[in-house]
C-alpha cells in the first residue's frame, strides 16, 4: 500500500562542508549596511553627516598641520604664514618652561619639579592598584616629604623631622590606644607638637645640611602649581570626606552638628569666596607679620570644599547599604572602627566611586581658579604673562588648546583609571 | 576533634543545670510603642527553644535584644554569666560568643565565602589566618558547600547562602547561636536543605534559639516551643505538649491557622 510519508524517507550519505557565511552577511560591511546605510533617511544622515566632518576638518587641519612651531613672536608668525591659515604654536615651545613651572621658578632647577611629578607615578601605584606588593606602600608614605623637599628645596632636615613627627606620633598612638582611642589620638597629637617644636631649632641651625636652593611659595606656578594644588587637595579631602561622612551618621549629638554645620555652612559658600578669603582676609586674623604661606591657606580652603562635597557623596554610598551589613558585622563581634574598616566603607565607597571621581575631576579643573587671587598657575599664566606680552597678544586659541589638553588628558586618565576600578570590584553579580 | 566527642556526648539531651540567658522583666519600646512586655525566660545550656507567633508578636525583638542589637529599656539580661549593659565592651564580648543567623543571610558581599568566614576568627578573636581558613573550611564541610569557598555570595543560591551564613556563625566557636526566621525568605526546596543544616548542629549539642514558622522542626528538635503574641510569652511547653494539647485559646487559634492547611 502506497503511503504518502513513503517518499519523504530520507537518510543522509555526505556531510555538508561548513561553508563561510556570504560577505554581506559579515564584517565591516553588515556593520555598514545594518549601521549607516540602513533605509533612506540612515543614508542620508550618513551622507550629511560625512559632510560636516569634512567641512569642519578642512578648516581645522589646515590650520594645524600648517602650524608655525618655530617663531619667537606672533609678528614673525604673520610673516611666514604670509596670509595663509595657520596656528601660530611657536607660542608653545617659546614659553613652554613658563607653561610649565612660571616665570619665576628659577631656571636651572626645573629638574626638581620634574623629578618630584616622575616620582609621583610609583609613590601612587600601589594605592591605585591594590595587587601590587604592600611594601610598595614605603614610596607612598616617603613620597610626600620628598616632593615637598625637591619643590620647595631647603634643608633635608625639615621634611625628615615632620616624617619623625608623624611616625613618633603614630608610635605614641599605636602605645595608648589600647587603653582609649582619645587617649591615643591626644598622646600621638602633643608627641608630633613636641617633635616639630624641638624640630624647627634643628632646622634653624642646619638650615645648610643636604640644602637645596630654596624656592619660596610665591614663586611656584604654571601647571606645576595646578597639579600641586590638585594632587595635594584630593589626597587630603578624600580621608577628611569620609571622617565627615561617618561624623554626620554619628550617634554622637555634638560630632553629628559639627560634621552637618561645617558641611552645609561650605556646600553653601561658592570656592571662590573661600579663595578670596584665603588670600585677603586671613591676613586680618593673623599676627602682623606672620608669614602664612599662601600655597599652604589655598591648600586648606580647597581641601575643606572638596572634603563636604566627598562627604555627601559618601553619606549616599553608606545610606545605600541594607541595614543588615551593619547588624551583620556587628552580631559577628566587629567592633565600630572595624566594621567600618573591614565591612561598611569597603561597600559604601564602591558604590560612592563614580561620585567620588567626579568631584576629583572638578576640583582638579577647579585648581585654575586661584588665577583669580593673582596666583599665575597655567590659567594665570596664560592670561597674564603671556597673552599680556607684546610677542604674544593674540595667540588665544592656541594656548587655550594647549591648557584644554593638558587638563583633558589628566582628568581623562582619572575618569578610565575609576571605569577600571568598578569593573575590579564588581563582586555581586547580579 | 576532641571538642566535637563532647559536643556529641553532650547531645544525649541531658539538658545541664548551667544557665545560657537569663531574662529577667524585660520590657522594650520603639517609641511610644510597647513591643516586648515583662519577658521572662531561662535558656539552660544545651537547650533548644523555638519561638512562634503571628507576625508583629515581638519574637525577632527578643532574640535581637539578646545580642544588643536593640537595647531594652527595662529589666535585666544576662548572657553565659554576662549582664547585657550599654558598655560597648561588654556588648562586644557577648556577641563574639553569640552567634546570630538572619533571615535575610546577610552575608558580606564584597568578601569570599571563605573570607566571610575568616573574617571575625581573625579580627575579633585574633587567630592566625591559615588556623581560621582551617576552622573556616572545617564548618563549610559541614555545612555541605565547601567547594564554594571561593567564589562570592551573589554567585550562590539562597540556601547555600544561609548555609555559609550558619559556617560564618560557627566559626566563632559560638556557645549560643540565635536564629531570626532563617528560612522565610527561601523557596521550598532550599528550606529543606537549611533545616537538615539546623538539625544537625542541634544534634550536636548547641545551644538555639530560633524563631521561625517551621513547625516540622520545632516537633523535631526543639526541647520547648514558645509562643508570643503582642509583646508577651502566652504559652510554653515541650513540642508534643504544645501542638497536641496547646492550654491558651490563641495558640490554639495561631496553630489551627498555620496547621490548618
Amino acid at each position: 500500500m502506497p503511503s504518502k510519508s513513503s517518499g519523504v524517507a530520507f537518510v543522509r550519505e555526505t556531510q555538508l562542508p561548513e561553508l563561510p557565511p556570504p560577505t554581506f552577511e559579515t564584517g565591516p560591511i553588515k556593520w555598514m549596511r545594518q549601521n549607516l546605510f540602513k533605509g533612506v533617511t540612515s543614508t542620508f544622515l550618513t551622507v550629511a553627516s560625512v559632510y560636516a566632518i569634512y567641512l569642519a576638518l578642512s578648516m581645522v587641519l589646515p590650520w594645524v598641520l600648517n602650524g608655525i612651531w618655530n617663531a619667537n613672536s606672533i609678528r614673525e608668525c604673520r610673516v611666514i604664514l604670509d596670509g595663509a591659515a595657520g596656528g601660530c604654536f611657536s607660542v608653545l615651545t617659546e614659553r613652554w618652561n613658563q607653561l610649565l613651572f612660571g616665570v619665576t621658578y628659577p631656571a636651572d632647577q626645573y629638574w626638581r619639579p620634574a623629578l618630584a611629578f616622575v616620582l609621583m607615578f610609583p609613590a601612587l601605584a600601589p594605592v591605585l592598584f591594590s595587587h601590587l606588593p604592600r611594601k610598595l606602600l614605603i614610596s607612598t608614605v616617603l613620597y610626600p616629604f620628598a616632593a615637598f623637599w625637591l619643590i620647595w628645596g631647603g634643608t633635608i632636615i625639615a621634611p625628615l623631622i615632620a616624617l619623625a613627627g608623624f611616625i613618633a606620633a603614630y608610635l605614641v598612638y599605636r602605645r595608648l590606644v589600647s587603653a582609649s582611642f582619645a587617649a591615643g589620638s591626644l598622646g600621638g597629637l602633643c608627641t608630633a607638637v613636641i617633635v616639630w617644636w624641638l624640630g624647627g631649632y634643628i632646622t634653624e641651625a642646619a638650615a645648610s645640611v643636604i640644602a637645596l636652593e630654596p624656592v619660596p611659595s610665591r614663586n611656584m606656578g604654571g601647571f606645576m602649581l595646578n597639579m600641586i594644588l590638585g594632587v595635594v587637595c584630593v589626597s587630603l579631602s578624600f580621608p577628611l570626606g569620609i571622617v565627615l561622612a561617618l561624623g554626620r551618621q554619628s550617634s554622637m549629638p555634638i560630632i553629628k552638628w559639627i560634621c552637618v554645620m561645617f558641611i552645609e555652612f561650605i556646600r553653601g559658600v561658592p570656592l571662590i569666596t573661600l579663595l578670596f578669603v584665603a588670600n585677603v582676609v586671613l591676613a586680618y586674623f593673623l599676627p602682623p607679620g606672620s608669614n602664612f604661606d599662601l600655597i599652604l591657606r589655598v591648600i586648606i580652603m580647597i581641601t575643606l570644599f572638596a572634603s563636604a562635597y566627598i562627604a555627601e557623596v559618601i553619606r549616599g554610598g553608606l545610606a545605600a547599604l541594607p541595614r543588615g551589613q551593619y547588624e551583620a558585622a556587628d552580631s559577628v563581634g566587629l567592633d565600630y572602627s572595624q566594621a567600618m574598616r573591614l565591612i561598611i566603607l569597603p561597600q559604601a565607597l564602591k558604590i560612592s566611586i563614580p561620585g567620588i571621581v567626579n568631584i576629583a575631576v572638578s576640583l582638579f579643573k577647579d585648581t585654575t581658579l586661584v588665577s583669580v587671587i593673582s596666583m599665575f598657575d597655567l590659567v594665570g599664566m596664560i592670561r597674564g604673562p603671556i597673552l599680556a606680552s607684546t610677542d604674544w597678544n593674540g595667540v588665544y586659541w592656541e594656548l587655550w588648546l594647549f591648557a584644554s589638553l593638558l587638563f583633558f588628558t589628566v582628568c581623562y586618565g582619572i575618569s578610565q583609571y575609576s571605569q577600571w576600578l568598578e569593573r575590579q570590584l564588581a563582586t555581586d553579580h547580579r | 576533634m576532641n571538642e566535637e566527642k563532647q559536643r556529641s556526648e553532650h547531645s544525649a539531651r541531658d539538658l545541664s543545670d548551667e544557665v545560657a540567658i537569663s531574662i529577667q522583666k524585660m520590657d522594650k519600646w520603639f517609641g511610644s510603642f510597647h513591643v516586648l512586655r515583662e519577658i521572662d525566660l531561662t535558656v539552660y545550656r544545651g537547650e533548644r527553644i523555638v519561638i512562634a507567633g503571628p507576625s508583629g508578636s515581638g519574637k525577632s525583638t527578643l532574640i535581637r535584644c539578646i545580642n544588643a542589637l536593640e537595647d531594652h529599656q527595662k529589666g535585666s539580661i544576662t548572657v553565659d554569666g554576662t549582664l547585657l549593659s550599654s558598655d560597648i565592651k561588654n556588648i562586644d564580648t557577648i556577641r563574639s560568643e553569640v552567634g546570630m543567623v538572619f533571615q535575610h543571610f546577610n552575608l558580606f558581599p564584597h568578601l569570599t565565602i571563605l573570607d566571610n568566614c575568616t573574617l571575625a576568627p581573625i579580627w575579633v578573636r585574633k587567630i592566625p589566618k591559615h588556623e581560621a581558613e582551617e576552622t573556616a573550611m572545617h564548618f563549610l564541610e559541614k555545612v555541605k558547600i565547601p567547594e564554594q569557598a571561593d567564589k562570592y555570595p551573589g554567585q550562590l543560591s539562597g540556601g547555600q547562602q544561609q548555609r555559609v551564613a550558619i559556617a560564618r556563625s560557627l566559626c566563632m566557636r559560638p556557645r549560643i547561636m540565635l536564629f531570626d526566621e532563617p528560612t522565610s525568605a527561601l523557596d521550598p526546596e532550599m528550606i529543606k536543605e537549611v533545616l537538615d543544616t539546623m538539625v544537625e548542629l542541634a544534634e550536636d549539642g548547641m545551644t538555639m534559639l530560633c524563631v521561625s514558622h517551621e513547625m516540622g522542626f520545632a516537633r523535631q528538635v526543639a526541647d520547648r516551643v514558645i509562643f508570643m503574641d503582642e509583646g508577651q510569652i502566652v504559652e510554653q511547653n515541650e513540642p508534643e505538649e504544645f501542638f497536641n494539647n496547646p492550654k491558651s485559646p490563641r495558640t490554639q487559634l495561631f496553630l489551627s491557622q498555620i496547621l490548618g492547611h
